[in-house]
């Protein structure tokens, strides 16, 4: 119900410009050779945002956002405080609601298919799961039972060999959930708890991973193992938008970024370029300010930099 | 010693049935965070039908349908009001719950009367002998009955699909979401299950020794609701312990009235709140709660 009243205001807010033409409503026209192109090429493109707006009631959070994660990259997201990461990933995952918001303007799309007013559970049969900001695990739950939580809404054939296939790839990724298996999640560490977040998403057997600040409050240590396990999953075929306020950690993995500032897009282009950028450097690497630092030495320095002081 | 025994066995019969009720109230509450006021006219409704029916189709095919349209009723009122109104708090849902339980119960007592309707059980009046004492059949039915439902619903939900889903969204809501869990689904069959207990629950508030069915049932239903809030609104181990307290209570009281004579008569109808608010002044949350009433 919810989720018909919010695609409701979504289409009124929408209704002035008419759909793009080059994006058409999906069942509108019938299928010909050029609509397959249209379809393929769009399966293609990942992730896209399109003009994103959204907001807690008055409150207005985001600001024609427009951003794309093409299939098999990672792409991330920076910002400070309140900059409107989080919204971003609760209007792909249709959560707003929670929060007693809502997208007032724009869309967002999977593979051509549209995420925008779609209930939670339809985004993530379509193969788009979050991993929360502040992990969110179930604490009153075992560790075993939280994994089996996060395959609840798994796509496809929900068969028991699917599950224990998905179950046995994320006990090689994080084998200290296997030990800890019967254990209540409340009683793990933090980094656990965040492999255990991050090991319950990969439950549903993701297409694409959203990941809202995974290396909060962990210790550099814990934080580049979360890191490497990224690049991992991502190596092992699964696209990946990463939140981050640790610049440093997040340009190292992806291949392109955007830069979020009160809820509009600031800048964006390959990770490589913005981390060598000086206004990046400054705002966000907490670095650019010392005269002494070399110019252009971002790669090198880079292991080094500091998290970005919020 | 014999009549305090057969209070006891008695006691633990009705309060094993107070927890069936009990129960469907904390399954309600954990989906949905409801605290749902209208759950005696559910068991009233399931009663009802139990009643028209039996003698038309029998008494097992009349249960089944009693069983069946609470859970029916139940899911309804899920469908119609509690999820479309999810943005309003929960306090004000509980204060709905009012509403749908006046229109119930009114409608229900207008159609039974003064009437007394049999359940058409076919236990009816039989007494068993253990040594010196002697029981109800009927009220060992309902131990064994209750006592095998709560059972196979606490492995449920421990073990089923079903049970963490809705564990999940009673800890999480919205990282339940984000698993793809529907919490349209899941509240909506809390509702269903708890319809169907308390369904149960009836057909047991309603056979020997009670003369059966009558508007007063639903009153009797009531006593149950102190069960769940002692227990702890949010914990199934608690609504069992607080039918148990409540039912034992109840019957020990009502047993020694005579005995009791300064309390007054009816005591033993007055006993279970008290003893409510007795354990709520020592445990604000229940005695195996984790969330206060107040939260609500
Ligand atoms: N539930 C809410 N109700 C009202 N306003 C909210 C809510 N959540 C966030 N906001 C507001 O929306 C804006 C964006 O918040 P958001 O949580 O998306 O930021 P963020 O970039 O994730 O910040 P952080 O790094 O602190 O997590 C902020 O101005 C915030 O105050
Ligand atoms: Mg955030």
């Amino acid at each position: 119900m919810e989720a018909r009243r919010q695609e409701a205001r979504t289409d009124a807010h929408d209704s002035p410009p008419p759909a793009e033409p080059r994006d058409p409503p999906e069942p509108a026209r019938p299928a010909g050779p050029v609509r397959t192109a249209e379809a393929a090429e769009a399966a293609e493109a990942g992730l896209v945002v399109r003009d994103l707006a959204a907001g807690y009631g008055p409150v207005t959070a985001l600001r024609g956002v427009s951003l794309e994660v093409p299939r098999g990259s990672v792409v991330a997201v920076l910002g400070g405080n309140g900059a409107g990461k989080s919204t971003l990933l609760r209007a792909v995952s249709g959560t707003l609601r929670f929060h007693r918001g809502g997208i007032a303007a724009g869309e967002v799309s999977f593979g051509g298919r549209r995420l925008s007013g779609a209930d939670p559970s339809a985004v993530v049969a379509c193969g788009v799961v979050q991993v929360p900001e502040g992990r969110r695990i179930f604490a009153r739950m075992t560790v075993a039972e939280n994994l089996r939580a996060g395959a609840l809404g798994a796509r496809g054939a929900r068969g028991r060999r699917a599950a224990a296939e998905a179950r046995d790839r994320v006990l090689t990724l994080f084998p200290v959930l296997a030990e800890r298996a019967r254990q209540r999640a409340g009683l793990l560490s933090g980094g656990e708890q965040q492999m255990l977040a991050i090991g319950r998403a990969l439950m549903a057997r993701p297409v694409m991973l959203l990941l809202d600040e995974p290396t909060l409050g962990l210790a550099p240590m814990a934080a580049a193992r979360i890191a490497d396990t990224v690049r991992e999953i991502n190596a092992q075929g699964t696209t990946v938008l990463l939140v981050e306020q640790n610049a440093a950690m997040a340009l190292s993995l992806a291949r392109h970024a955007y830069v979020l500032e009160v809820g509009e897009v600031a800048l964006s282009g390959p990770a490589a370029e913005l981390a060598a950028s000086d206004e990046v450097r400054r705002r966000y690497l907490g670095i650019g300010d010392d005269p002494a630092a070399p110019a252009g030495g971002a790669p090198a320095t880079r292991p080094a930099l500091a998290r970005w002081p919020g | 010693m014999t009549t305090f025994l057969e209070l006891l066995v008695n006691g633990v019969s009705i309060g094993a049935v107070y927890a069936l009720i009990a129960l469907g109230f904390v399954i309600i509450f954990r989906a949905t965070e409801v605290v749902n006021f209208a759950h005696a006219s559910l068991l009233l409704a399931g009663g009802y039908v139990v009643a028209r029916l039996h003698p038309s189709i029998g008494f097992w095919a009349a249960l089944a349908a009693g069983v069946a349209a609470a859970a029916a009723v139940g899911a309804l009122v899920e469908f119609l009001i509690i999820r479309r109104a999810n943005t309003a708090s929960h306090g004000v849902l509980a204060i709905v719950t009012i509403g749908v339980d006046i229109v119930l119960t009114t409608e229900l007592t207008r159609r039974i009367g003064t009437d007394v309707l049999a359940l058409g059980d076919p236990w009816r009046d039989r007494v068993v002998r253990l040594g010196p004492v002697s029981v109800a059949e009927t009220r060992l039915v309902a131990l064994a009955v209750a006592a095998a439902l709560i059972a196979a619903f606490l492995l449920a939900f421990r073990h089923t699909g079903w049970g963490v889903a809705m564990r999940a969204t009673a800890e999480d809501a919205e990282a339940a979401a984000l698993m793809g869990v529907r919490r349209g689904r899941v509240s909506m069959g809390a509702w269903a299950v708890a319809g169907a207990l308390a369904a149960v629950a009836a057909l047991f508030l309603c056979v020997f020794p009670t003369p059966g069915l009558d508007r007063g049932t639903a009153f009797a239903a009531m006593k149950a609701f102190p069960a769940a809030i002692l227990g702890g609104l949010d914990s199934t181990t608690g609504a069992l312990a607080g039918g148990l307290v409540i039912g034992v209570t109840e019957t020990l009281v009502t047993g020694y009235q005579n005995d009791l004579a300064f309390l007054g008569r009816g005591a033993g109808d007055v006993a279970p709140f008290l003893v409510m608010v007795v354990v709520l002044l020592i445990r604000p949350a229940g005695l195996f709660g984790t969330k206060e009433p107040a939260r609500v």
